[in-house]
C-alpha cells in the first residue's frame, strides 16, 4: 500500500459532497445522477426534459474552470500515457457506459445507494475489469501506453 | 430556479470529486492497480462517503410525496440482468483503468482545461455516438420496427 499519497479524509469529504449533490438530484428533480447518462442525452436532445441536464452538467464544468484556480494540486498526472491512449479509453467508456446503462454515479453510488441488483452487478464488473486492465498495463507492459 | 439547483448540484459535485482525488488519473489507476506495489485505496472512501449520504437520501425519498420541483420520481426500475448491463459495464472498467478517467471527472477536468481529459471527453461523445449506432442496429436485425 502507498501511504504517502492515501487521502482518506479528502476522499470521505469529496464522497460526502457527491452524495450530497446526488441526493439533492434525487429530492429536487427526482433524477438519478447518472453522469454518463445525462452527458449522453446531451446528444439526443429530447424537448421539456433538457434544461436541468445542460444545467447539471454545466455546474460540472464551470466547477473544473473555478477549480483549477482554487486547488490546482487536483489536476494532476504522472502516469506515463500517449494521447491515444486516452482517446481509446474515452471511445471504450463512452460506449460501455452507454450499453451498460451507467457509469461509477449512476451504478456505483446511486444504483447501490438504492440497492439495485442490475447495479450491483455492474459495479463489481467494472470494478473488476478496471482491476484486472490495471494490473495487465503494471505487470505486462511496466506501467506505460 | 429549477435550472439553478440542478447547476448548484453539478457544482457540488464537481467540488466533491476534484477533493476526492478522482480528477487525478494517478489516483484511480492506483486505486485500481492493486496488486502493483503501490496501491491508494482512497477512492473507496469517496465511494463510502457518497453511498452512505445518498442511502438515508434515498430512504428519505420514500416518504415524500414526490421531489421538490417536479410531479414524481424518474427512478429506474429495471432488475433484468442482460448482456448488454455485463459488457457494457465490463468495457467501462477497462477504459477507466487505461485512462484513469470515468465520465464525471473527466468532464470537470476538461472544464479545467486538462488536455488527457479534454481528448477523453471527445472521444467519449464520439463512443457515445457509436453506442447509439449500434442500438439502432442491434433494433434492425431483430425486426422492421425501426427505432429512433
Amino acid at each position: 500500500m502507498d501511504l504517502d499519497h492515501f487521502t482518506p479524509w479528502m476522499s470521505l469529504a469529496g464522497g460526502l459532497l457527491i452524495g450530497l449533490s446526488a441526493a439533492m438530484m434525487l429530492l429536487l428533480h427526482g433524477r438519478v445522477a447518472g453522469i454518463s447518462g445525462i452527458f449522453n442525452s446531451l446528444f439526443t436532445r429530447r424537448p421539456g426534459d433538457y434544461d436541468w441536464r445542460l444545467a447539471f452538467i454545466a455546474g460540472l464544468v464551470v466547477g473544473g474552470v473555478a477549480l483549477v484556480f482554487a486547488y490546482p494540486q487536483g489536476f494532476g498526472i504522472t502516469i506515463d500515457r500517449s494521447p491515444f491512449a486516452f482517446i481509446a479509453a474515452g471511445l471504450i467508456v463512452g460506449f460501455g457506459t452507454q450499453q451498460g446503462s451507467g457509469c461509477t454515479s449512476g451504478h456505483g453510488v446511486c444504483g447501490i445507494g438504492r440497492m439495485s441488483r442490475r447495479s450491483i452487478i455492474a459495479t463489481i464488473t467494472f470494478m473488476a475489469t478496471g482491476m484486472l486492465t490495471a494490473t495487465a498495463i503494471t505487470f505486462g507492459l511496466g506501467g506505460s501506453l | 430556479m429549477n435550472r439553478v439547483s440542478a447547476f448548484v448540484a453539478g457544482l457540488i459535485f464537481a467540488v466533491g470529486l476534484v477533493l476526492g482525488g478522482m480528477t487525478q488519473p494517478d489516483k484511480v489507476f492506483y486505486f485500481l492497480d492493486v496488486a502493483g506495489g503501490r496501491w491508494d485505496p482512497s477512492l473507496a472512501f469517496v465511494m463510502g462517503g457518497a453511498l452512505v449520504v445518498y442511502h438515508l437520501a434515498h430512504r428519505y425519498s420514500g416518504r415524500v410525496a414526490s421531489p421538490y420541483h417536479t410531479t414524481r420520481f424518474f427512478i429506474p426500475t429495471r432488475s433484468d440482468i442482460t448482456p448488454e448491463l455485463i459488457y457494457g459495464a465490463a468495457l467501462f472498467g477497462v477504459g477507466w483503468a487505461l485512462g484513469g478517467f470515468c465520465p464525471g471527472p473527466a468532464i470537470v477536468a476538461a472544464g479545467s482545461g486538462m488536455g488527457e481529459a479534454l481528448l477523453f471527453v471527445a472521444a467519449m461523445a464520439a463512443g457515445m455516438a457509436l453506442s447509439r449506432a449500434w442500438n439502432v442496429h442491434k433494433a434492425n436485425r431483430k425486426g422492421p420496427t425501426r427505432i429512433s
